[in-house]
């Protein structure tokens, strides 16, 4: 099962120590830090969006260390386990809740050769570990034996499993489109330039990436899904009892899933680890193998995270929605929508044959993904630019700036005799 | 049973048998129609042992005031309740009794408001005295050294 | 020596047990089908970020579906009305910046026109112009405080930084004139306590011009977006006559469509030489008296008092700013009731004066007293998510419910 570990040549382990040492020496300090840079990112992009600066000092540049500085606080802290809590089960819920998360980052693909477990159905593995989140979940908020974080438990449990539905619709178009379940695989069939994207081979993908995008929203718990932690109504909801160490592996498990499943939307839709130019596809083509390999891992990164700002940028500007409309819109919304794109997607590559028929709708969806890209592009840039010029305006003047009127003259000062 | 003062606060007062009728034909009228009432406050006059509870309202459609006070004597104080004629009364009420001790007859829930339930005594009386602990906390006060 | 995991103890202190007045009022509700649900007790503690302070809600809950919520006030008590039978009527004033803590100027004003009343004292034009000058500022910062905190309740956390960047402003002008943020005790009986100094009414001026294009981002950003729109329209519905009946004032009443506002109604100070019209909520994105409508008649509400501002900057007199009073305070026998509009309703004060410098009794009617008072009705049929949408449009203060 574990393939393409020939990357090492110089050792020569038994295959499983070596996957092990890959593991813990790779792919567990990748989501620590992935988990870590997040977190760090969110309350830079959280400020900038608030008009603030966010950590500013830990660490002297733009506050870097604030998040290993967080952890050893955390790490620091007493752990509180409150007296009527379910103990085995509030011990086991973080645990469950993260190992999903790091389980799932096993099948990335980070390009053409750098797939640590290449499966025939990744996708279909992907979305199975993902679904055990929810079990973490409704363990904390049952094992805290406190009634809001039950509240908590319960929202949780209706929302992510009413939202995998049209999440798996939503994986299933693409492998629909691209023939295979291998992550790897739909991955390949993207370079050679941005029409080649799956997001643009046929409006219903398109239309699907969309929703597949705010099915991880729900499942990410983000704004505006995120009632389970829903601060100001419920205080931290399933997690309200929990602190220190505990606390953190809810935390890394969640910007974790918010990596994973921005990296998977890339995988399926936006173009994996090529880039939009082709490039990468010539130098794997031409044969430098390291060199695409690591730009394509660079590249997919990028992207993940693009996605990810994404994410954040619409927690910090839209409220959040009750319940009833959370589940409103997933059942009469986005399933009927997800219905129709695989539908769709299936007749499609049925009834258009591959030609300049097809070509043309590829580069038509393309335009119109580019146009949609460099619009939002644009407005991010006006409002860095009048930004910097309306903190000039907007400054009142300060007080020592205005004229005063000249008091009236009084008597001449008595001189010293 | 009614004298009108003409004045900064013009009022007249009422008796307490007579208060709940009275209240109807204020907010029923059509030519006085006051409709909203604005706050009730409960007052101690020891020396004349009374306590009296002021009822201040106004128009929305005419925009005109008037006060009417409910006397009641200090030892045994009830009044009937207007919570049914204006349910802004139903927390007002039930503040000047906690703070007070008027009881209002045919109120839907006196209980104590402000204070916790199991407050003894009626702290607005001038003749209350602070107590000295509650519930096993000592209480201090420069008027209770 | 303490053993550590040793409770830390004080000689003689008895903690009692808490008292838990609910227990056996759950119960189990059999329906005529097979099922059988059980009906929650929640406890919207005193300690909640969505409860405005200390309010403790008792919530009777079928699921998310709330049957009944009762406030439980009191955590706040501060015994103001028996302080005032202690103390003098200037000395009043601080107490009566506590009340509703974000509109501390329009609690002094209230508070120093029941006194001017009773005394027979005229304050100058001057002060009465600065009265309404930092009145309607208070208002916009109040009204800046709910605008941010509604939107933290329903999960928007960028409004709350864009109002309170405001708000700093206002909060340096108000620091400038009388040397406070948040508590001023600078309206007091006779006028205002110091003159603006100088350069006051040029800075006013501009924070007036840099406000004006917030509104409308404001109105972009959290008015008219749809998911604040799906969690507020036709949520809590106030109808006019229950509004009426309740004792509603301030925003909540205007929600609902009642065009009733004490600066028209029974004008004071200078507001009737002043243009401004009374906001009303008229349903436009559900039925009038929503949850949004309460909140939207806010939002016009901080265009109206900019324009009072304004104006009245324009007109300010030059004068003494405060009336001659005498330090010890003697009104004549009497009493009187008077009430001011206040960002949050009607603040009334009924003060009974038999001659002595101390007043004899001093009630304050605090408008979200009353406004908190019809939350038990509203909140019938609705679902958790709900109560704090009620909440935050209602808008209360415990510092002027609890006094």
């Amino acid at each position: 099962m574990i393939a393409h570990i020939d990357y090492i040549p110089f050792f020569s382990w038994p295959e499983w120590l070596e996957g092990l040492i890959v593991m813990i020496a790779v792919y567990l300090p990748f989501v620590c830090l992935v988990a870590m840079f997040g977190i760090w990112w969110e309350r830079k992009v959280s400020a900038d969006i608030q008009s603030r600066h966010g950590p500013m000092r830990t660490g002297r540049w733009h506050g870097w260390a604030q998040s290993p500085a967080d952890g050893l606080k955390l790490l620091a802290k007493e752990d509180l386990i409150p007296v009527a809590a379910d103990r085995p089960l509030f011990r086991l819920a973080p645990y469950l809740s993260f190992v999903p998360a790091f389980a799932a980052l096993v099948v990335l693909p980070f390009s053409a050769r750098f797939i640590f477990v290449d499966m025939p159905i990744s996708v279909v593995f992907l979305f199975g570990i993902l679904a055990l989140e929810v079990l973490g979940v409704i363990l904390a908020g049952w094992a805290s034996n406190s009634k809001w974080a039950l509240y908590g438990a319960m929202r949780e449990a209706c929302q992510i499993v009413s939202y995998e539905i049209p999440l798996g619709l939503s994986i299933l178009v693409p492998a629909l489109a691209a023939g295979t379940l291998s992550l790897a695989a739909i991955g390949e069939q993207q370079g050679g330039g941005l029409h080649q994207w799956l997001a643009f081979r046929n409006p219903f993908l398109f239309v699907s990436c969309f929703v597949f995008f705010i099915a991880t929203l729900a499942d990410c718990k983000r704004s505006p899904f995120d009632l389970p932690e829903s601060e100001s109504e419920l205080v931290a909801g399933y997690h309200v009892e929990y602190s220190g160490m505990r606390w953190v592996m809810f935390f890394f498990a969640e910007y974790a899933v918010m990596y994973i499943l921005s990296a998977v939307a890339c995988m399926l839709y936006l173009g994996a680890w090529y880039d939009p130019f082709g490039i990468v596809l010539w130098m794997e083509k031409a044969g430098y193998v390291w060199s695409s390999a690591v730009i394509g891992a660079g590249i997919i990164i990028v992207k993940a995270f693009t996605l990810v700002y994404v994410q954040m940028w619409l927690r910090w500007t839209l409220p959040r929605l009750r319940i009833d409309q959370v589940l409103s819109t997933c059942v009469k919304v986005l399933l009927p929508l997800a219905c129709v794109n695989l539908i769709g997607a299936a007749l499609w590559s049925w009834l258009v044959p591959a030609g300049w028929a097809q070509l043309a709708v590829q580069v038509l969806l393309t335009v119109i993904g580019t146009g949609g890209f460099l619009f939002f592009v644009g407005v991010l840039v006006r409002a860095m630019l009048s930004r910097r010029q309306g903190l000039r305006l907007t400054l009142l003047t300060p007080w020592h700036a205005i004229p005063v009127a000249e008091p009236p003259p009084g008597p001449e000062p008595a001189s010293n005799g | 049973m009614a004298t009108d003062i003409a004045g900064k606060h013009p009022h007249a007062v009422v008796a307490p048998d007579a208060w709940r009728a009275a209240a109807e034909f204020l907010r029923d009228d059509p030519e006085l129609k006051f409709d909203y009432l604005r706050a009730v406050s409960g007052v101690d006059y020891p020396k004349e042992s009374k306590l009296v509870s002021v009822y201040d309202l106004i128009s929305t459609a005419y925009r005109h005031t008037f006060a009417v006070k409910v006397e009641t004597p200090r030892e045994n104080p009830h009044i009937p309740s207007v919570a049914g004629v204006w349910p802004t009364a139903e927390w007002h009420e039930r503040e000047a009794y906690d703070l007070l001790g008027i009881v209002y007859d045919g109120h839907p829930n006196l209980t104590r408001i402000l204070l916790p339930e199991d407050w003894q005594g009626h702290p607005l009386r001038k003749d209350y005295v602070f107590p000295k602990e509650y519930n096993g906390i000592p209480c201090a006060s420069t008027v209770n050294p | 020596m303490r053993e550590h995991g040793q409770p830390i103890t004080t000689p003689g202190l008895v903690i009692p047990d808490p008292v838990n007045y609910d227990i056996g009022r759950e119960k189990v509700v059999e329906t005529d089908s097979d099922l059988r649900t059980e009906e929650m007790l929640i406890n919207m503690g005193p300690q909640h970020p969505s409860t405005h302070g200390v309010l403790r809600v008792m919530l009777r809950t079928d699921g998310e579906l709330i049957l009944e919520a009762t406030p439980h006030i009191g955590y706040l008590h501060r015994c103001a009305e028996k302080i005032g039978e202690n103390v003098q009527y200037h000395q009043f004033v601080p107490y009566t910046d506590r009340f509703d803590y974000l509109a501390a100027m329009n609690n002094n004003l209230a508070y120093a026109m029941a006194v001017e009343k009773l005394a027979g004292i005229e304050a100058p034009k001057r002060a009465q112009y600065i009265r309404v000058i930092v009145a309607e500022l208070n208002r916009i910062a109040s009204h800046l405080v709910m605008f941010g905190t509604y939107g933290l309740d329903m999960g928007a956390f960028t409004p709350f930084i864009y109002g309170f960047r405001e708000r700093e402003l206002i909060l340096d002008l108000f620091e400038a004139a009388c040397g406070a943020r948040l508590t001023y005790s600078y309206v007091t009986i006779g006028g205002v306590r110091e003159d603006l100094p100088e350069g006051w009414v040029r800075k006013a001026g501009e924070f007036l011009d840099y406000f004006q294009p917030k509104i409308k981002e404001y109105n972009d950003l959290l008015s008219y977006n749809q998911i604040f729109i799906k969690r507020t329209a036709n949520v809590g519905v106030i109808p006019a006559d229950r509004a009426i009946a309740y004792g509603l004032s301030g925003p909540v009443l205007r929600g609902s469509g009642v065009k009733w506002d004490l600066r028209k109604a029974t004008p004071d100070l200078v507001y009737d030489q002043l243009e401004f019209d009374i906001c009303v909520g008229e349903g436009r994105m559900g039925q009038v008296g929503d949850s949004w409508d309460r909140y939207f008649v806010r939002i016009l509400e901080m265009v109206q008092s900019a324009r009072i501002v304004r104006q009245a900057l324009a007109k300010l007199p030059s004068g003494d700013y405060r009336a001659k009073v005498p330090r010890l305070l003697k009104p004549p026998p009497g009493e009187v009731y008077y009430e001011t509009e206040n960002p949050r309703g009607q603040l009334g004060f009924y003060i009974v004066s038999d001659g002595s410098p101390v007043p004899y009794r001093l009630k304050a009617r605090g408008p979200s007293f009353c406004n908190l008072s019809i939350l038990n009705e509203v909140a019938k049929d609705c679902l958790l998510g709900d109560i704090p949408a009620i909440l935050g449009s209602i808008d209360v203060v415990m510092g002027e419910v609890d006094r």
